[in-house]
């Protein structure tokens, strides 16, 4: 298990400082925003590219089909703004302009989860997950910490053809270290157990490694997996966990519908039925607090969540 | 091919003339056969896109064979249900055989109930849910200045259409970035599924609101190749986007599917199909 450093750090600036890596590399990045920049971090690209970074202004449907549009010239266009207004506001754009015709258009999603905080319901995405992984062509990517970040959005740039990316407005701590190298095929076994199976990712690995640790001091050994790319999913290490423990949980800030607690009782009850836990907000919206003081209420912590896997074990 | 004054010759208008019948009498066949598809929308744009295709448009019918298909101008149908309309001039103008025309909107075709990109070489972008095509057309115009490549970009927007709100997010996008390599028709046939489009959510005054969005406005009659081939002239001379206001029929061609809103979305049977081509045949 990976010694988890405390220091916590932005996601969203890696995510800008990574973009802006990219487009010295390469000439056919172009980023949108629809007037996010700041908080989405895509100013930084901005700044160093103006004639590639075009701001929408306050129209994410125009921002996504419009980089639809451009990405039928050979460039590879970024589109940031927050999950809500992405996946919310402009989804049948994503689904007939970028996913049918498997147009070449990254939608990078900022303040995903109750984490957005203070802004409260109407700006907490929580159900982004299950909107993208619902669309045929579509690769939907929950980065956990600022390595796998830069990773994730360089493959994307990489990749040919409609990635979704959901960061956390939430600074995270470093889970894993400069030797990690994701894999797009591939959950990651963080943690090795026999008892019972956490399925999670983004900024909720941190939370579950805790979790797991709290589990250890009641002698439970649990295996965590981090599940980055929840579509298409990578059955083979999620069922290979689930034959071992034969009781799973899964584990996000986002709804128990349609995300990773769906994707996983999917696999699970057609091929390997054991008994399962999902935990997330239990279709609710959120509502305005403080980051800690709402993972607490929605019981995302690590303390909430070993409190409620003892029950089911 | 491409024609260098603003005028086309009485012998490119009688081509164009033969080609628009042609068009028209494809356009039924293909719905009559499909048994369903949107004949008054279709019949309505044939000039605009017979002209567009035949002497407007650098373009590439062998599809990345026979010209810089890099600088091809490219064609966006945001009113993506005149399908049928797109399918016959690209048949008609060599991107694929005649005999795949009945295919359309059946199990398995190249030809889908509205285009697709996917499925035809030559569709650029697949369209059908409205309000879309613009943005498409302006992301496409931002890619060509990017490279700076010469290339334009053709846009035909329904009327009706224009009350999707991301229309006009779109038509602020473009004059916000001058892309002045981007034309765009609108065919005002002035009918929508449910009427006339100033009795369901009136459009009008459309040439002020649209000159107040920045664009430059031309309204011509839209079923007068030689109109629409001299306002797409000065279109390409402008240092701001171009919208091009085409007045037309809905229906055009056929007496009793003119102007009829009822013929948006229906297929004629036997005898209307035989009424129809007996009608064009008298043109």
């Amino acid at each position: 298990m990976p010694e988890i450093k405390k220091e916590k750090k932005s996601i969203r600036a890696q995510y800008g400082q990574t973009l802006v890596e990219l487009g010295r590399e390469n000439k056919n990045i172009v980023v949108l925003d629809a007037d996010l920049s700041a908080s989405t971090q895509t100013a930084k690209f901005g700044k160093e590219f103006p004639e590639r970074f075009f701001d929408m202004g306050i129209a994410e449907q125009d921002a996504i089909t419009t980089a639809a549009g451009l990405s039928t010239t050979g460039k590879i266009p970024f589109v940031s703004t927050f999950a809500m207004f992405a996946t919310g506001r402009a989804w049948e754009q994503i689904r007939n302009t970028v996913c049918y015709p498997k147009f070449n258009v990254k939608i990078v999603a900022t303040h995903g989860g109750v984490t957005v905080g203070e802004d409260g319901a109407s700006h907490q995405a929580l159900e982004d997950v299950a909107l993208m992984r619902l669309i045929p062509n579509m690769m939907v990517i929950v980065p956990a910490d600022c390595n796998e970040t830069k990773q994730v959005i360089k493959f994307a740039a990489s990749y040919k053809g409609p990635v979704y990316i959901r960061l956390a407005r939430t600074n995270v701590v470093d889970v894993f270290d400069d030797s990690y190298n994701f894999d797009p095929h591939k959950a990651v076994v963080v943690k090795k157990g026999n008892d019972v199976t956490l399925v999670t990712n983004g900024e909720t690995l941190s939370e579950t490694l805790d979790c797991a640790k709290i589990l250890e001091e009641n002698s439970i050994k649990a295996e965590v997996i981090h599940l980055p790319v929840v579509k298409p999913l990578d059955e083979a290490t999620i069922l290979a966990s689930a034959k071992k423990t034969n009781k799973v949980v899964t584990i996000e800030n986002h709804s128990i519908i349609g995300g990773v607690g769906s994707a996983i009782c999917e696999l699970l009850s057609e091929k390997y039925p054991v008994k399962t836990l999902r935990i997330g907000t239990n279709d609710v919206f959120g509502q305005s607090g403080e980051q800690r003081a709402l993972m607490e209420y929605y019981g995302l912590t690590a303390e909430k969540l070993a409190e409620k896997i003892r029950g089911i074990l | 091919m491409i024609n260098q004054s603003n005028e086309l010759s009485s012998d490119e208008l009688k081509e164009i003339k033969d080609l628009c019948l042609k068009m028209r009498k494809d356009i039924l066949m293909m719905i009559h056969s499909a048994k369903s598809g949107h004949p008054g929308g279709s019949l309505s744009c044939v000039e605009i896109l017979a002209t567009l295709y035949s002497k407007c448009m650098k373009h590439c019918p062998d599809w990345e064979k026979d010209c810089d298909f890099e600088k091809r101008d490219r064609f966006v149908l945001s009113k993506g249900h005149a399908s049928s309309t797109l399918y016959s001039v690209l048949c008609r103008l060599g991107y694929f055989p005649e005999s795949e025309l009945k295919t359309f909107r059946k199990l398995g075709s190249k030809l889908q109930g509205h285009p697709s990109c996917t499925s035809l070489k030559g569709v650029e972008v697949s369209t059908g849910s409205l309000g879309q095509g613009l943005s498409i057309a302006c992301g496409i115009a931002l890619g060509l200045k990017l490279d700076k490549n010469p290339a334009n970009v053709y846009v035909l927007l329904g009327d009706g259409e224009l009350q999707e709100g991301s229309v006009w997010e779109a038509f602020m996008n473009a004059s916000h970035n001058k892309l002045n390599n981007l034309i765009a028709f609108v065919d005002r046939n002035k009918l929508q599924i449910d009427g006339n489009t100033e009795n369901v959510k009136g459009l009008e005054p459309l040439a002020e609101k649209l000159e107040a969005f920045g664009w430059n406005v031309m309204e011509i009659d839209g079923h007068n190749p030689q109109e629409i081939y001299e306002a797409v002239c000065v279109a390409k001379t402008m240092a701001t986007p171009s919208v091009i206001i085409a007045d037309t029929i809905k229906g055009k061609g056929v007496s009793f599917m003119e102007n009829d809103a009822g013929w948006h979305g229906k297929a004629p049977n036997d005898e209307e199909y035989n009424k129809a081509l007996a009608e064009l045949e008298q043109i």
